[in-house]
């Protein structure tokens, strides 16, 4: 099994792109592989704890959690993330923060990069 | 592991949207990188603007004065300061009008590195060099 790295970029709401990301991690972490993945730009609004999942908007929280408890390593970048107001006490727990080099990092020791651009 | 390439590639234009300005800040951090590895590895990142990715990054710009951010022409300098090679595609500054000489440098703070302008066919080889392939 190998080593994915993906980054997500994507907001929450807006685009099925995120859902895809959220989706394609789930699926490599059930055939064994080891997923991590790097939150970046409006992708970090979907950190926060506390979202009411309404049908008509693409929701994080509870995928994430599953992501997390699945052992899917999730970090947000920290300053992307406190830019749109939401702080780490308020963070889905489990979540890492870091910085971009965090990203690099990943990316080091990835067999695949999978980079799923945003707005 | 040693060395890994990465080719960062920017399609999009500056201020059209966030991903080609963290293209640059996520390629900046190639500095910091090693705090995070073993001893001996490292990330060696190629900063290619290509496309619609070569709108926005010409000098003279004034988002601090105007908008109060960071503008794409600081960041492209501070990529040089800090000695990453920056490529720009030269068939789309033709292709949009841009010369050259209106693309900044980092001169006077002291960066021994300039932009690289060069046809696709040198940027097509550092993707062809690279490990890991990033649009932005």
């Amino acid at each position: 099994m190998g080593a994915i790295t993906m980054g997500v970029y994507p907001g929450l709401v807006g685009s099925a792109s995120y859902d895809f990301a959220i989706k394609f991690a789930g699926a490599a972490a059930k055939k064994g592989h080891k997923v991590s993945m790097w939150f970046s730009g409006n992708a970090t609004g979907s950190v926060k704890a506390h979202q009411k999942h309404l049908k008509d908007y693409s929701t994080g929280e509870k995928y994430l959690t599953e992501l997390l408890a699945a052992g899917v390593e999730v970090c947000t970048c920290e300053a992307c993330t406190v830019a749109r107001g939401v702080q780490k006490t308020e963070s889905i727990e489990k979540i890492q923060w870091n910085a971009m080099h965090w990203y690099l990092a990943r990316i080091h020791s990835a067999d695949r990069v999978l980079l799923i651009g945003g707005e | 592991m040693g060395d890994v390439k990465c080719a960062f590639i920017v399609q999009k234009p500056q201020y059209k949207g966030e991903t080609s300005r963290l293209a640059m800040t996520h390629a900046l951090a190639y500095q910091t990188v090693e705090i995070l590895l073993e001893d001996g590895d490292t990330v060696t990142p190629s900063l290619c603007f290509i496309g619609e990715g070569v709108l926005g990054i010409t000098k003279g710009q004034k988002a601090m004065d105007i908008y109060g951010i960071t503008s794409s022409e600081s960041h492209l300098k501070n990529c040089l300061l800090v000695d990453l090679d920056v490529y720009v595609c030269k068939e789309d500054l033709d292709k949009f009008g841009i010369s050259v000489d209106q693309l900044p440098d980092a001169e006077e703070m002291g960066a021994e590195k300039t932009i690289n302008v060069v046809p696709f066919s040198e940027i097509a080889k550092k993707m062809d060099e690279a490990k890991h392939v990033l649009f932005f």
